[in-house]
């Protein structure tokens, strides 16, 4: 039962094969019993999922129904879920029980899903190795010395080891895609306004994203039209319809145009990586799409312009959490300044102390035009480049990841290598671009992504060209041996 | 752009940060490494391009005048650290 | 040395709003602690802001009466710092962009002399919680139900030169918002405070003194007095050799006063930068305009009309219409007595006298707008002397009650009747032979002033009541 994609869950669930109630009850057991391996969920919400799962059961047998009902699933803890903890990876919200619900977790609870719990990732969501969360590091299901990537790395390390179909996840710099890509799982970021934010802890919120983490587009395709849509509560969020993406995705891609930017096929890709990705391109090629190269002269300046942007709105949306109306709070302050710099000092942890002081300092008096207006401006150059790259193209492709999953404490010594971990998927959130990584092969045993990166709203059409990938290859129906998976 | 330990304190004292004191040289020294990582901006020519604040081309969405929240302090108050008559508790403020 | 003062205002005016700036939660005072704070207030975590409407037509429709330039795209930008009474550890307000740009503001003084202040800008911010200190054993509480409600913020140029020149730049932008209705500009409850940035230098230097920002001053008389303190302050000592330092202080009103507020000034930086959680602000032409034609008559234009219409002169009509209420009820009292002068008279006299001795404004007054209107009615046509009116008029203020009925019962009716007024005037007369025959053989230029005296007798003997006016023609034919 655990090795069923969400579409064939739906199915079955229709049929009548097996209840919401039984599924929900056999994943349960199953988390439970292999998690402790994983650490991909930070809390189980079992006697919730039960609850809703017997909800959907009874939905299903009374009429109308939403579109994935009674489907198990599980939410990033950085959605706020009413009643339950929503910790986002922080000892600073250790203790925080969220008195409402995310948007993203109302819609999604609209659509009949049911939540199994709250998965882990990197603190604040400032992390591509899972190892900066304060409730210990997630393991790489294909091999548990291995990170998952992150922020998001419970949910791409549950999808993968078969805990759950699918899982949301967010996406400020590669969140989604690059521990989709490590743990061998399919993830969308979607363009920015697609998804809702609100009740979505906020890192950097002009890059944030929330979307899905599943085993196939198709997957994907069902999530996101149950997350996206507009809401009134976030000034970012558009209002436009949602396209029914599961219903394009059989569209023929011959004639589709897919770039090349020259800037990462270069000729020295000449990596494992590189051949991978070139081969699942062949794939592409033979269904009928067309490889152009195209040029993004400013793409290898996205990294430090996004750590400049990033760290200056995070310095200033975590100044929220300072120990008076919820959250951690020093013992016996001394006096108010006391308060604050304990319950913050202690509170957040290195990678997010780290963040916010540079930050501070990109902002602050004397040096905001120098690095964040700078930063904004090339911000704007990059974008460009991609508007004028889609002139020619449909959709842009590359690695979604530099390899393949590292050894834990491989990269955790030193920020600056561990960040261009993000090169190829921090561009899309500069730009508010949709993207997605989807499995194209493994290397020595570990997974590697492709990534695509389409127009603003042509979430359809990148969903569809991975859909018609994933109908010619088999490495998303892989799964870690451990895990009962045929990899 | 490297930081001495003196600036880093200065930017925890803004940021309400403690460090602790044998953090802070491995703390200025993964700050002054990320500066440095992107000082490479400051070489890019950007006269005449102006600033990006935010992906998409938009303005403000404007709300209704209307009072859509109902009174909810003990639901929200049951997660803070201290209260006294409804009030949220801080160490004495100083005007 | 003579000395030059140098003053520019920042006031901070709530806009008067059925929800916050960025959230649904109520404006409403005076309610338990944190019951008006939702979640955007309380900055939980995820929360984002949405920009009420209501806010921005405020904004514009201040900007519009005016004259200012109006910020067709407007940016809110976050001013970061930590302080308990703001939940997200920085208030969401406008820098570079504000939605009013710069404007002139005419301003008149009491001597009738004008002066143009310069506007700087006005922009929009959100009102910070209220610490209390009272009660908490060594605590501080906070309630948040103020956090989040809508300011506009006004920037004056430092054009003022004096603490009269600030009151009334002060009571101009006071007139305005309660004229467009935007805020209830109560200084009194905090609705409109008023922060004076204050200097003095040398009459005739160029450059400005190093300025003192007096911060939080809730009333047009403290306004003046803590200027004026702070002015001598400066003066003497800069005269005793010592020098001004940049801060900010405090006004005591018990100890007319002003002293540096007692936490340490740390040197902020306030790392502004615009709010990712916001969008530009963009306003259409034609929004603007329909903005523009549906404001309300404006102070300034309702002094000319006042002039015109009513043949006032330009002092009654600037005190008449400095409030709207006062203006309305002006209006009301005129239509109902037709007198317009005497009912300005009335209005800036005896009832303007009395709010200001029971520190009433205009709208709890005693006496409604009718029946001045009828008092003044009554004295016209002649029922009533000016003194029985005024007599009138305490009565009516202490006890209430009608005009006509209380003239029957206090028996004030004027003795109009020329029958009675002779009987008077003969007897006076018969009673003051010596005074008859002086009168009689003073050259005429002395008789005018011996004249009063009869009316005096007259009047005294009619206890008040004769209709001075009828006493006059008789006594003038009997003499």
């Amino acid at each position: 039962m655990f090795n069923k994609s969400i579409r064939e869950i739906l199915d079955d669930l229709a049929k009548g094969e097996y209840s919401s109630r039984e599924i929900t009850k056999s994943l349960l057991e199953r988390i439970k019993a292999l998690d402790p391996d994983l650490n991909s969920f930070i809390t189980l919400t079992e006697e919730n999922a039960l609850a809703s799962a017997e909800a959907a059961d009874k939905a299903r047998s009374g009429g109308e129904i939403g579109s994935l009902c009674g489907v198990p699933i599980a939410h990033k803890d950085i959605f706020c879920t009413q009643g339950v903890r929503t910790s986002c990876g922080s000892k600073m919200l250790d203790n925080f029980i969220s008195p409402y619900d995310a948007h993203l977790v109302q819609s999604m609870a609209k659509a009949g899903v049911v939540s199994l719990g709250k998965t882990n990732m990197d603190e604040f969501a400032m992390g591509s190795s899972n190892e900066t969360s304060f409730y210990g590091p997630v393991k790489n299901p294909w091999d548990t010395e291995r990170v998952p990537g992150g922020s998001s790395g419970g949910s791409a390390a549950a999808v993968a080891a078969r805990l759950v179909p699918g899982a949301t996840a967010t996406d400020t710099g590669g969140s989604i895609r690059q521990p989709a890509s490590l743990c061998g799982v399919t993830g969308l970021k979607p363009t920015y306004g697609r998804v809702s934010r609100y009740g979505m802890i906020a890192f950097a919120s002009s890059l944030d994203q929330a979307g899905p983490i599943a085993r196939t587009a198709e997957d994907c395709a069902l999530l996101l039209e149950a997350m996206a849509g507009f809401d009134s509560n976030d000034s970012t969020c558009i209002d436009r319809d949602v396209p029914q993406y599961s219903a394009s995705l059989d569209n023929d891609i011959s004639g589709l145009r897919i770039g090349l930017p020259k800037q990462y096929f270069n000729g020295d890709t000449n990596s494992e990586v590189g051949k991978l990705v070139d081969q699942a391109l062949t794939a592409l090629e033979q269904a009928g799409a067309k490889l152009i190269e195209v040029d993004l002269p400013h793409v290898e300046l996205a990294i430090p312009t996004y750590y400049v942007v990033a760290p200056a709105e995070c310095s200033t949306n975590l100044s929220r959490f300072d120990g008076v109306r919820y959250g951690h709070r020093c013992e016996n302050p001394a006096d108010l300044e006391d308060l604050y710099s304990r319950s913050r000092g202690e509170g957040f942890g290195d990678e997010v102390k780290r963040r916010i002081l540079v930050g501070t300092y990109v902002l602050s008096a004397g040096f905001y035009d120098a690095y964040y207006r700078q930063a904004q401006k090339i911000r704007r150059l990059i974008q460009q480049d991609f508007v004028s790259a889609f002139d020619q193209v449909d959709l842009i492709a590359s690695p979604s990841a530099l390899s393949t999953a590292f050894k834990m404490g491989e990269k955790s010594g030193d920020p600056v290598e561990m960040y261009q971990e993000d090169l190829y998927t921090i561009p899309a959130n500069l730009a508010g671009l949709p993207a997605m990584s989807v499995p194209c092969g493994l290397m020595n045993n570990l997974p590697v992504g492709m990534q695509f990166v389409g127009r603003h709203f042509e979430e359809g059409l990148m969903l569809n060209t991975a859909h018609q990938y994933q109908k010619r290859t088999n490495w998303h129906e892989l799964s870690p041996e451990k895990f009962g998976g045929q990899g | 752009m490297a930081l001495t330990p003196d600036d880093v304190a200065k930017l925890a004292e803004l940021a309400r940060l403690s460090i602790d004191s044998n953090h802070v040289e491995s703390t200025t020294q993964s700050v002054s490494s990320i500066l440095h990582l992107v000082d490479q901006l400051k070489q890019v020519d950007t006269k005449d391009v102006s600033a990006l604040a935010h992906p998409l081309d938009i303005t403000q969405r404007l709300r209704a005048d209307e009072v859509s929240e109902l009174n909810q302090r003990d639901e929200f108050q049951k997660i803070a650290p201290e209260v006294e008559n409804g009030l949220y508790l801080v160490p004495r403020v100083v005007e | 040395m003579e000395w030059e003062t140098v003053i520019g205002l920042e006031i901070h005016v709530q806009l008067k709003t059925q929800s916050k700036i960025f959230s649904g939660a109520a404006v409403d005072f005076g309610q338990e602690p944190n019951t008006n704070a939702c979640a955007v207030d309380l900055a939980l975590p995820g929360t984002l802001p949405v920009l009420n409407k209501a806010v921005i037509e405020m904004a514009v429709q201040f900007g519009l009466a005016l004259n200012a330039e109006i910020g067709y795209r407007s940016v809110f930008e976050r001013k970061n710092y930590f302080y308990p009474d703001l939940p997200k550890g920085y208030q969401t307000t406008q820098l570079d962009e504000p939605i009013v740009g710069q404007a002139k503001v005419k301003i008149e003084l009491e001597d009738g002399s004008e002066k143009t202040i310069r506007l700087h800008h006005a922009h929009l911010e959100e009102d910070a919680g209220k610490s209390l200190h009272e009660d908490f054993a060594g605590k501080s509480g906070i309630d948040l139900n103020r956090a989040g409600t809508a300011l506009i913020e006004i920037v004056s140029e430092p054009d003022m030169r004096s603490a009269e020149e600030a009151v009334a730049f002060l009571k101009k932008i006071h007139s305005i918002v309660t004229y467009l209705g935007i805020s209830d500009g109560e200084m009194s409850q905090g609705s409109m405070r008023c922060d004076a940035n204050v200097s003095v230098r040398p009459l005739g230097q160029e450059e400005y003194g190093t300025r003192a920002e007096i911060k939080n001053i809730n009333s047009f008389r403290f306004v003046e007095r803590a200027i004026g303190v702070e002015v001598e302050r400066q003066i003497d000592l800069i005269t005793d050799g010592g020098t001004v330092v940049q801060e900010t202080r405090l006004y005591d009103s018990d100890k007319n006063e002003t002293r540096p507020m007692r936490s340490k000034e740390v040197a902020n930086d306030y790392r502004y930068f615009p709010c990712p959680d916001l969008l530009p602000v963009e306003l259409e032409e034609s929004y603007v305009q329909s903005l523009k034609e549906s404001l309300p008559e404006l102070p300034d234009a309702k002094k000319k009309r006042f002039c015109s219409d009513y043949g006032l002169s330009s002092y009654d009509a600037g005190l008449l219409t400095q409030e709207r209420p006062v203006a309305d009820y002006f209006e009301e009292v005129a239509t109902e007595c037709k007198d317009a002068k005497l009912a300005a008279n009335w209005i800036n006299g005896e009832l303007s006298a009395q709010l200001n001795k029971e520190d009433l404004e205009i709208s709890n007054s005693p006496l409604v707008a009718k029946t001045l209107g009828q008092l003044i009615t009554r004295v016209v046509d002649g029922t009533i002397s000016g003194k029985q009116a005024k007599q009138l008029f305490e009565t009516l203020w202490t006890e209430g009650g009608e005009v006509n009925q209380t003239i029957e019962a206090e028996g004030l009716k004027q003795v109009s009747d020329s029958g009675a007024i002779e009987e008077l005037v003969n007897q006076v007369i018969a009673e003051n032979p010596q005074q008859v025959e002086n009168f009689r053989s003073a050259p005429e230029e002395k008789q005018k002033k011996m004249f009063g005296f009869f009316v005096g007798q007259v009047m005294k003997l009619s206890q008040g009541q004769a209709n001075p006016a009828e006493v006059n023609k008789i006594l003038k034919v009997k003499l």
